[in-house]
């Protein structure tokens, strides 16, 4: 069956060839640095199963010590110039944006046809991990077909993906650290400490205060975890079951709903959501590390102002 | 109390803007070591998190096509497409955008779009150009703004968009967390409840983004 090792497999191969290109890339000051915090990565995604949970949190403060040093540095990775590209641009015309297609249609399709092929009665792609299959399927189609029609050195594919990685930085495992971090808190019984103290805080019998306790709490609680799903069941646990459903008789479909919402505003104002706000700000090349983040948060707090209304309007 | 240190950390360090990693791996050792764990049990743990969640970094994949894309000007064709069409106001695309993005989160399509996928490549290079024809004299910082404002306008139409699909993680969680608590709920009745939240942030955004067309109109006047 063909799982997630896939999609790991093609990951580790490439970070281990920006490894490589980037030892020998003198344009960059840091070359020695960026290439070990690449090959580690190459080998956590090729070989993270074998080296052992200490092995793996080992692995993790080295590429921690190379990026927290700075010795994770940029290149200049050959690519066409900008004459090149308007030209280009100009002989191909839209026809450039069907390469694009690729990855999202292959996704599309694997998605919903992959459940369908089995070999022996078994299904062929792990039906859990089929759009992330998908993608790493596409992401092959995608290059194969590139490299046929527009004829770029071979090498290409791995220098081109390398500038884009080089110009994101350390911020391309900021997410997979944050999410890691949310188990070593949970292992820590963060949650429950937070809903404790949150329990504690509201007063009884006023509706309107509960509610806001609830939204406020629930994006609060998201904006330092990062990620509403980890604030969902301690804040129901502390105030939305307790409270708006047990002593005040709200409708608990409506809270939970409406709720898990409240805290995507939260969402939308928070470093701790890096693949949202942080990595995004990189990858266009913002100064302000924050700009997604106040690009946001003039429609996220009247959002947060609504849900709490709905909550307080449709729950009572 | 004391394992809360580890948001206390992670608050202080983001505010002092020091290297995230860093913060990240600080925050998890305080916040383990308090409750009590041995130092060497907290890494244990954290490495075994670490290799689980490699899918959260396995989707940069992409990068090579988007990078190739790019070196055939893909983004200049962008740029050039919106040039040459003058009802194409940032606003409008950013709008067309939200709500495309909104539509397709709502049947569970959310891999179509994205920051990598679509923003970088396509939206951003687009509201920027337009931008530039509704006012030639923009400032580099005028510039960044409007991309920012692009990548914000991924994350809200996914966002408020991906909970009316049935099967999403986030519907499946709150009825997994209702259940255990003796509530039996269907999805449906979870999902249509975020269709007013939907509508509320289509208008609110919407109408925030129509106003930068009315600024830039101004301002080349």
């Amino acid at each position: 069956m063909i799982g997630l090792s896939f999609l790991y497999a093609i990951a580790g191969v490439l970070f281990a060839g920006w490894a490589a290109l980037t030892l020998v890339d003198r344009s960059n000051p840091k070359r020695f640095g960026s290439a070990a915090f690449w090959g580690l990565l190459a080998i956590s995604f090729l070989a993270g199963d074998v080296l052992g949970d200490l092995g793996n949190g080992v692995l993790i403060l080295a590429l921690v010590a190379i990026a927290g040093t700075g010795n994770l540095g940029r290149g200049s990775p050959p690519t066409s110039s900008d004459a090149a590209r308007e030209a280009s641009a100009a002989a191909h015309g839209n026809r450039l944006f069907l390469p694009a297609l690729i990855v999202p249609v292959t996704a599309l399709i694997g998605t919903l046809g992959f459940k369908y092929l089995t070999l022996n009665g078994a299904p062929l792609v792990e039906p859990k991990q089929v759009t992330l299959v998908s993608l790493g399927l596409g992401m092959l189609i995608a290059v194969a077909v590139i490299l046929a029609w527009l004829r770029p050195p071979i090498r290409a594919p791995f220098d081109e993906g390398r500038r884009l990685a080089e110009s994101i930085g350390w911020a391309i495992i900021l997410p997979q650290m944050l999410a890691s971090l949310g188990a070593v808190f949970a292992l820590a019984g963060v949650g429950g400490i937070v809903g404790g103290v949150a329990a504690q805080v509201i007063p009884a019998g006023s509706v309107i205060i509960a509610v806001l306790a609830f939204t406020l709490g629930m994006a609060a609680f998201t904006m330092v975890m990062g990620n509403a799903f980890a604030a969902f069941p301690v804040m129901m646990a502390a105030v939305g079951l307790p409270v708006l459903v047990g002593s005040l008789h709200g409708n608990p479909v409506v809270i939970a709903a409406v709720g898990m919402l409240a805290g995507f505003c939260g969402t939308l104002m928070t470093p701790m959501a890096a693949n949202f706000n942080i990595v995004p700000a990189a990858l266009l090349e913002l100064d302000d590390r924050n700009a997604v983040i106040k690009a946001q948060v003039a429609t996220a707090l009247p959002l947060l102002a609504f849900n709490t209304l709905m909550i307080w309007g449709f729950a009572f | 109390m004391w394992p809360l240190i580890g948001i206390a950390i992670i608050i202080a360090g983001f505010g002092l803007r020091q290297n995230p990693l860093l913060v990240v791996v600080v925050a998890a050792m305080a916040s383990g070591i308090a409750a009590g764990l041995q130092p060497v049990a907290v890494l244990a743990a954290f490495g075994k998190a670490f290799n689980a969640n490699r899918y959260v970094s396995a989707p940069w994949v992409i990068l090579p096509v988007i990078g190739l894309l790019e070196r055939a000007g893909l983004r200049e064709r962008a740029r050039d497409l919106i040039a040459g069409a003058a009802a194409a106001t940032t606003g409008r695309i950013l709008i067309a955008y939200l709500l495309l993005r909104q539509l397709t989160s709502a049947v569970g399509l959310t891999a179509i779009g994205g920051h990598a996928q679509t923003v970088r490549p396509l939206l951003a290079p687009m509201a920027e150009a337009a931008a530039a024809r509704a006012d030639p004299g923009i400032t580099p910082p005028r510039r960044q703004r409007i991309r920012a404002l692009a990548a914000a306008t991924d994350n809200i139409g996914m966002f408020f968009g991906e909970d009316i699909f049935l099967a999403v993680a986030s519907i499946l969680l709150i009825k997994g967390f209702l259940e255990s608590n003796g509530i039996i709920v269907q999805p449906l009745q979870l999902s249509v409840w975020a269709i007013p939240t939907a509508i509320a942030a289509f208008v609110i955004h919407g109408w925030r983004l129509l106003r930068l067309d009315r600024k830039s109109h101004r301002k080349s006047k």
